[in-house]
């Protein structure tokens, strides 16, 4: 059975020739039709709509859009504020930059249309400091926004006014983290806050109500805009609507990114069939799913999971649909949509050794078991890999990991563990042998991942 | 006294036992009040919750209700209503009291956290407690014996951080025994106002540090060392002098102006090392200024009086008082008291007595400076309204004798007791000076000693007991830390006798049995005996001199009953 | 301090974007770093006085955050990702090629004061792994012949100037 068909909606005009990411073009094709819709609606209308879609984040944590919009403290008679984040940083993802570079207007008009469903009548968004030219883009596109009355005081002769600014970030993964990043945003070093008492829904930027969606996550607005929520909900499977992008990187022939509807296409099809399947002589030996921070699945592991009906069925890692129910019953997630794949000329503890790094390097350091513990583990497996390795360094590793997930101020704590966690669980004999394997690969010239 | 008003109060269930606390009371302290200790670094009472340190994990659950109908839902084995348990444990200095609130501390999840935050923050950690002044009072040497695994799994190399930064004039900070809680940072931002401090770079190799050029120089600098819960902050002047457990403890108050922070004066076989602020909750909270703690230094101080002197000549106590005793009865008539507002009021009250005796009354030196709106007002004496209370003085001082020197100068004075004070720093000329017999009782020189006929050395807060009434009229008491050094004298006995001595009544003159009489004698004090007077103090009823121009501004946990009078 | 006009105008620009002055941190230290290489500490200082700030807390947030730098680099400033997806496709080769070319280490200056190279984490376009980033632009695939391929280009266009 082929792979099944793409299903462009995000990136419907993203690579296609001629098509340019000025105003005009946007028009051309249609754009801010919506926008125009979006503002005949009664706000609550289009929150509802929302809803119904059954739009699930797309930043890594697949918290329903709908549900985060209805938590906003609309009683407080502070403003609210819309905060895009676009500060894609998840290692294996880069769906942001290509909306941002090749699209802009569609995330502007997403904005705008969610700002009047919430009465945000000031967005900003924060964009990676390493996309210089994206900020410029999307400085530029604001302005032919405002220009033509899209953006800006009083959008298409409304009277509701809502205006846009670029904040670009400065090289901090942490700032992706919701409440980090309302922190970098208010001046301030992106320490995540408290929750409680600091939910963005009601103590968010400038202790306003606040929120943070993700960038593709608000072009899907546009479209549900377009479609009805209802229509939408039917795209992809239930519970994991509409479509998703997928980032294929690491050791497969066609690397890329592709939209899939929720679900419908397997992690082996898109390995194999879409991605054109393991480079030449090799095979696959391990993949995250969805951003370096998931629970890496190890291809020969099979997976037991409950039917609805009582029964039961088995995956292997290639059945596996990628949606985020699924991926989240196979111990791992669906995340940011970041495919990371590798194949068997790596060694596992070189790999984690790679993501600890990074990890340690991003910790910002606020609360206690992430700031030691992630540079511990980067410790012990750099250790591992350039100094002496020690059979019981697995366990260690594990035990090091398990003293962060879960007690930490925000999610990183997960996201710097679970690398650990899955890599000792699913590749322990690796670990176990790599005091011996180190000797033998010394002199073989292999793949340097640290 | 006066009555605070009853809080809303909550009952919550702190390891099966249950407890009413005043609604928003935060974990940490309500597990305090059934005697559950969850152990912390980075919350502090007095300081914004920042919820950083991890180790105060709990595990919190509410008691369950049915969504739709809000029944509660029981549990049929107890019989009780059945609690839901989040699994991921929560912070207790951020889970504030709310009715049904349920904590778990002594579940394995929560002993497997501890150990695992004792074990992350030890990992960088210098294990220098040898030469750390910290140890004895350090909270991770605590919190290790009582929470961590007692062994260290750590064999990478340690982060290297400065060793020995001098943050400002009084503080030392060592960087890598910093376990970046951030108490002094909020500190310096929320309670001293002069932030100063930051963590600079990030992650693990986060740096405590005061912007380069800049000075942790405020007046309130050595509270960082205080509320630093490590080894990372210490005191400049204390480092390396001596073990805390070897010192001595003993409450005092300190005496740079009317705000009488509550303080603690550690000392060994005589000898005082340093002065720590005492949490008083309506007075100083957890603070005290810099400035106070070196107060000390008086007691060893070279122009200390240790010698009784009757015209120039080395005498007895009796002599001493016999001859002052003759002196004031022979001038009987033309004598002025001088008391001070920087005697207790135990001094104040035997000072009226002996002005009494005399047939006089009595003027106060005042001391006014600029309050700086938290810990020290603007009347730097500790006690003026002691005096007022004692009935001491009626009217408040001023900051020269003026009226003491035209009385001297038109022959109407020949006499005069000084409790502490020097004429010549309030106004007086050595002519004016030279012109009358003075008997002076004090510290340290100056040029009323000098002058004096008979000196009666005496002690210094530190050496003695007593009492002084604050600027919100709460009296509080301190306590004898050291002996008095060699020759000098216990006021109270010393003052009893010269009452004595120029034929008033015969008055104890000792602590206790005084407060007999003051009790008996002044009616705001009646119910109060020095004993039982609490630790926090007792607050007084100051409406009589509401009307009174004090000079104090607001400050910390006061606000002046009337207008500051406008002082030059 | 000396900015150029057109980076004061942006300054003042950008600041009444934010009802809290302090949220311009960021900008401002990018438009500084932009005009005068890096940020100095009269640069911290210029902007705390700016938005009304202690020095302090500029100067927590420019060491945290790694793309600002308290010392002037190269001219050219070439990025070489170092994270999973780019070391999986030889990043690591493709930064010892820079290294080699500019016989220069990561993280130093190059003695001719040309380039500086450097590892940096995530640069958020895996799907083209190996990328480097030179200066602004985004490079894709660079595998070691196309990093000597840039290293030349560099080259001839500081023999250029």
């Amino acid at each position: 059975m082929p792979a099944p068909q793409q299903r462009r909606i995000i990136f419907r005009h993203i690579d296609e020739p001629g098509y340019t990411n000025d105003l005009a073009c946007y028009v051309r094709h249609g754009g801010y039709e919506m926008l125009k819709k979006a503002v005949a609606m009664a706000p609550a209308a289009l929150i509802e709509e929302v809803k119904k879609s059954g739009l699930r984040g797309r930043g890594g944590a697949g918290f329903p859009c709908g549900v985060k919009w209805s938590l906003v403290d609309r009683k407080s008679g502070k403003p609210i504020y819309l905060v895009v984040n676009a500060d894609e940083s998840e290692p294996g993802t880069f769906k942001d930059r290509y909306i941002i570079h090749q699209d802009p207007h569609q995330l502007i008009e997403g904005i705008m249309i969610s700002s009047f469903a919430n009465n945000v009548k000031q967005a900003y968004i924060y964009i990676r400091g390493e996309m210089p030219h994206g900020a410029r883009i999307l400085e530029k596109a604001i302005a032919e926004a405002r220009a033509a009355n899209l953006v800006g005081p009083n959008i298409l002769g409304t009277g509701y006014g809502c205006e846009i600014y670029v904040h670009r970030g400065a090289g901090a993964y942490i700032c992706g983290e919701e409440t980090g990043l309302i922190e970098s945003l208010e001046g301030k070093r992106p320490y995540p806050r408290i929750k409680p008492p600091y939910f963005p829904a009601v103590l968010g930027l400038y202790q306003c109500p606040t929120i943070v969606n993700n960038v593709e996550t608000l072009c899907h607005v546009k479209h549900i805009v377009e479609m009805g929520g209802d229509a939408y909900a039917k795209i992809g499977t239930p519970n994991n609507t509409g479509t998703r992008i997928l980032c294929v990187s690491g050791h497969v022939q066609k690397p890329g990114y592709y939209e899939y509807e929720v679900g419908t296409i397997t992690l082996g099809e898109l390995l194999n069939e879409v991605c054109g399947g393991p480079l030449p002589g090799r095979k696959f030996k391990a993949v995250i799913p969805g951003g370096s921070s998931a629970k890496i699945l190890r291809f020969g592991e099979t997976f037991t999971l409950k039917n609805k009906d009582g029964s039961s069925r088995t995956l292997t890692v290639e059945d596996i649909p990628m949606d985020f129910d699924t991926l989240a019953a196979c111990g791992t997630m669906g995340g940011s949509g970041g495919v990371i794949v590798m194949d068997d000329s790596v060694n596992m503890v070189e790999a984690l050794a790679n993501i600890n790094a990074f990890y340690a390097h991003e910790s910002c350091g606020q609360c206690t078991p992430c700031r030691e513990g992630s540079l511990w583990m980067k410790k012990i497996t750099t250790r591992m890999v350039h100094d002496h390795a020690r059979t019981e360094d697995g366990a260690l590793l594990k035990s090091v990991a398990d003293q962060i997930a879960g007690r930490t101020i925000c999610a990183f704590g997960e996201a710097c563990s679970w690398p650990t966690q899955s890599f000792v669980a699913k590749f322990g004999d690796e670990f176990r042998a790599y005091p011996e394997t180190k000797k033998a690969a010394k002199s073989a010239g292999t793949l340097e991942l640290v | 006294m006066i009555a605070t008003p009853k809080p809303d109060l909550v009952t919550v269930n702190v390891d099966g036992k249950e407890i009413a606390v005043p609604k928003g009371t935060n974990v940490i302290e309500a597990a305090r009040l059934v005697g559950v200790d969850v152990p912390y670094y980075c919350y502090h009472p007095k300081l914004s919750i920042s919820g950083n340190c991890r180790m105060c994990l709990i595990e919190m659950g509410m008691p369950a209700v049915d969504p739709a109908t809000k029944a509660p839902i029981m549990d049929p084995a107890t019989g009780k209503q059945k609690i839901n348990w989040i699994p991921r444990p929560q912070i207790g200095c951020a889970t504030n009291a709310s009715p049904g609130l349920h904590i778990r501390t002594n579940t394995p999840q929560i002993k497997d956290c501890r150990e695992g935050v004792m074990e992350f923050l030890l990992v960088n950690h210098p294990l220098d407690c040898p030469i750390c002044d910290q140890a004895g009072e350090c909270k991770l040497q605590e919190q290790s014996t009582g929470y961590g695994r007692g062994y260290s799994r750590f064999i990478e190399h340690k982060n290297v951080k400065p060793k020995r930064t001098q943050l400002g004039p009084r503080v030392t900070l060592d960087d890598e025994r910093c376990i970046l809680c951030s108490r002094c940072i909020r500190f310096c931002k929320e309670v001293a106002k002069d932030d100063v401090l930051g963590f600079v770079d990030r992650g693990s190799y986060s740096t405590l540090t005061c912007y380069p050029g800049k000075a942790l120089a405020n007046n309130y600098s050595l509270n960082t060392v205080d509320i630093c819960p490590v080894g990372a902050l210490t005191s400049t002047d204390f480092r390396f002098k001596m073990r805390v457990w070897f010192l001595k403890q003993t409450n005092s108050i300190d005496t740079e102006s009317s705000v009488g922070a509550n303080t603690v004066v550690w000392s060994r076989e005589g000898v005082i090392y340093r002065i720590t602020p005492r949490q008083n909750d309506g007075v100083n909270d957890t603070w005290m200024p810099d400035s106070g703690r070196d107060l000390y230094k008086i007691v060893r101080a070279n122009d200390r009086l240790a010698v009784i002197k009757v015209n120039g000549a080395d005498a007895s106590l009796d002599e001493a008082v016999n001859a002052a005793g003759r002196l004031l009865q022979s001038a009987a008539g033309a004598v002025a008291v001088i008391g001070s507002g920087r005697s207790s009021v135990e001094e104040q009250f035997l000072t009226r007595k002996l002005a009494d005796a005399l047939g006089t009354s009595t003027q106060l030196v005042s001391r006014v400076g600029q309050g700086d709106g938290l810990l020290i007002s603007a009347d730097r004496n500790p006690n003026v309204r002691g005096a007022l209370v004692t009935g001491l003085i009626k009217d408040l001082p001023t900051a020269k004798l003026t009226s003491l020197g035209a009385a001297i100068d038109a022959g109407k004075v020949k006499a005069v007791v000084v409790v502490g004070e020097d004429l010549a720093a309030a106004g007086l000329s050595a002519t004016q000076m030279a012109k009358v017999a003075i008997v002076y009782l004090g510290t340290h020189a100056n040029a009323t000693s000098t002058a004096a006929r008979v000196v009666i050395p005496t002690l210094t807060v530190f050496e003695k007991s007593g009492t002084f009434v604050n600027q919100q009229f709460r009296i509080q008491k301190y306590l004898k830390a050291v002996p008095g050094v060699a020759g000098a004298q216990d006021d109270l006995p010393v003052l009893a006798r010269l009452v004595a001595a120029v034929g008033g009544p015969i008055l104890a003159g000792e602590l206790h049995a005084l407060w007999r009489t003051l009790a008996a004698e002044i009616a705001a004090l009646a119910p109060i005996s020095f004993a039982t007077l609490p630790e926090a103090g007792l607050l007084l009823d100051g409406t009589p001199y509401a009307a009174g121009p004090f000079v104090e501004t607001e400050s910390l946990h006061f606000n002046p009953a009337a207008k500051p009078a406008v002082t030059t | 301090m000396k900015l150029k006009p057109e980076t004061l105008r942006r300054i003042d620009e950008v600041i009444p974007h934010y009802p809290v002055k302090r949220s311009a941190t960021l900008p401002l230290l990018h438009l500084i770093q932009e005009d005068a290489g890096y940020i100095s500490s009269e640069a911290v200082e210029w902007v705390a006085a700016k938005l009304e700030l202690q020095p302090i807390n500029v100067l927590e947030v420019v060491t945290f955050y790694p793309m600002f730098r308290q010392k002037p680099i190269g001219r050219r400033h070439i990025k070489v990702c170092r994270t999973l997806s780019c070391a999986l496709m030889g990043g690591y080769k493709t930064c010892e090629s820079f290294e080699k070319e500019f016989n220069t280490p990561r993280g130093e200056v190059s003695a001719d004061g040309e380039v500086t190279i450097e590892f940096v984490e995530c640069l958020a376009s895996c799907g083209t792994a190996p990328v480097v980033m030179i200066d602004d632009d985004l490079h894709e695939k660079v595998d070691c012949a196309k990093a000597k391929q840039l290293s030349d280009q560099i080259k001839a266009e500081s023999k250029k100037r």
